[in-house]
């Protein structure tokens, strides 16, 4: 069984479609026993970093989480639930992540350089990065992954943040995605993964990160 | 970067799909989830539904339009038409839109923009503007309501700026001029809207060809274009046009 955990945050409805129609036997719930009882687990998040991470604390599921990961349970955090794997995040003030991954999370900076798609007969110039990172986006994967297996060369998926991770370890990236600059799309460290993308709006990539992570055999 | 966006457009009365030419002459053109579904596989970046059900009390079939399809049909969907209040937003994205679509909601009450994002998110917001070209003022736009019928008196430049200040986080701007003439997208209008907003602008109205849907995103500068009758008359597939893009130097997503 592959456990959504639902700590109240945002609209769970197209994960666990996506994630059922890659053949996944699918639960939500915030219960300790359910997710440990799990042998996936999907850490979602959307909206502010601090809210989740608020309400996962008032919940207590930290302890829950991290016996999971203790325990060798594949566990996926995607888009909020990938930044909330980090130490910290400094979206609006300063906010205590679950530190599985070192490292932080940051805001996007307009001024970071941009060359507009499809540049052939335009003027020079050099516009602000538009925040957040909306739309779809080609990944560069760093190494091969059981997550990524069977994905087509420089896969789009579909992406919608305005604050991205910066790992310590270069290692624990997976896959990076170009934005204004490089931030990691997938990050990896033992069985914890993480997508900044949506794999729930990323069509067929989406459905084939998802279907890997359910048939993951670490 | 992000790749420029392909989105087609469905409109919606009572739980099935029309396609508006000029927003009068409606021909009944199928069920809005087999639709997207058939969107969806042919490789579209996104969908847009636009509810154009007059009575409200018929409103509510779209949610479960919308229910429908968000369980099927994995990539993101904006919903807009009639769309009155945080309520309104709430259950439409409750129900499985991505996004919400506010058009004369907004010009009625601009706040409703701000209470929106803050709420669920700028990414959650767009706001559609019918410009019409002001005759005398060749480089001016008026925004328009009801399908184009109605005049505002309010300059859609400086409609579109205050959408953005007020935290829309999209803007999906359709020329009245354009609409249903196939004479390609209002480019002016486009650049104009470029050099003013940092949001994204999807451009809508006047897509005739593949050629068209390139010149609104190279010339116009629009990170999307939304489409409608070329796509569901089947005179272009998306595979089409985005093979069309790619060879024309325009970063689509064809993998």
């Amino acid at each position: 069984m592959l456990c959504i955990i639902d700590y109240g945050i945002g609209n769970l409805r197209s994960i666990e479609k996506a994630l059922q129609a890659v053949g996944a036997d699918v639960l939500r719930s915030d219960r300790p026993e359910d997710i440990m009882a799990a042998d996936r687990v999907v850490l979602p998040g959307v909206g502010a970093f601090g809210a989740c991470a608020d309400e996962i604390r008032r919940r207590n599921l930290v302890d829950t989480i991290h016996e999971v990961v203790a325990h060798g349970t594949p566990l996926l955090g995607v888009c909020v639930g990938l930044q909330l794997l980090f130490d910290y995040s400094d979206e609006m003030g300063h906010h205590k992540g679950l530190g599985i991954i070192p490292g932080r999370v940051t805001r996007f900076l307009h001024s970071y350089a941009t060359v507009p798609a499809g540049v052939e007969d335009d003027e020079e110039e050099t516009p602000l990065l538009k925040i957040p990172h909306m739309g779809w986006n080609s990944i560069a994967p760093q190494r091969n992954s059981p997550l990524m297996h069977g994905l087509p060369e420089s896969a789009h998926f579909y992406f919608v943040h305005s604050y991205h991770a910066i790992p310590e370890v270069e290692e624990d990236v997976l896959a990076y995605t170009h934005y204004g600059i490089h931030i990691p799309a997938i990050v990896h460290r033992n069985n914890v993964f993480g997508v900044q993308f949506h794999p729930e709006k990323s069509h067929n990539n989406g459905l084939t990160v998802l279907k890997n992570f359910a048939e993951l055999n670490l | 970067m992000v790749a420029k966006r392909i989105i087609p457009c469905l409109d919606v009365d009572q739980g099935r799909v029309v396609k508006g030419v000029r927003f009068v002459d409606i021909i009944d053109a199928g069920d809005p989830v087999e639709q997207a579904k058939f969107y969806n596989d042919s490789g579209a970046d996104e969908l847009v539904f636009l509810d154009i059900t007059a009575t409200h009390e018929r409103r509510g079939i779209m949610h479960e339009v919308v229910r429908k399809t968000a369980d099927q049909v994995f990539i993101p969907l904006t919903v807009g038409g009639g769309l009155r209040s945080l309520e309104d937003m709430r259950a439409m994205l409750h129900a499985g839109a991505d996004k919400v679509s506010l058009n004369s909601a907004a010009l009625k009450n601009p706040e409703i923009i701000t209470e929106g994002a803050q709420a669920f998110g700028s990414q959650c917001i767009v706001v559609a503007i019918d410009a019409k070209r002001i005759n005398d003022n060749p480089l001016s736009w008026e925004v328009f309501t009801h399908g184009g019928r109605k005049s505002t008196g309010i300059d859609a430049l400086a409609w579109a700026k205050e959408a953005e200040k007020r935290g829309a986080g999209e803007l999906l701007v359709t020329s009245m001029d354009r609409d249903g003439t196939k004479d390609g997208y209002d480019i002016e209008l486009l650049r104009h809207l470029h050099a003013l907003v940092q949001i994204p602008v999807i451009a809508s109205g006047g897509a005739g060809n593949l050629e068209h849907l390139k010149d609104g995103l190279l010339h116009g500068k629009a990170d999307a274009v939304l489409a409608a009758s070329i796509f569901h008359f089947r005179e272009y597939t998306i595979e089409e046009a985005k093979s069309y893009l790619d060879e024309k130097g325009v970063r689509v997503r064809v993998s």
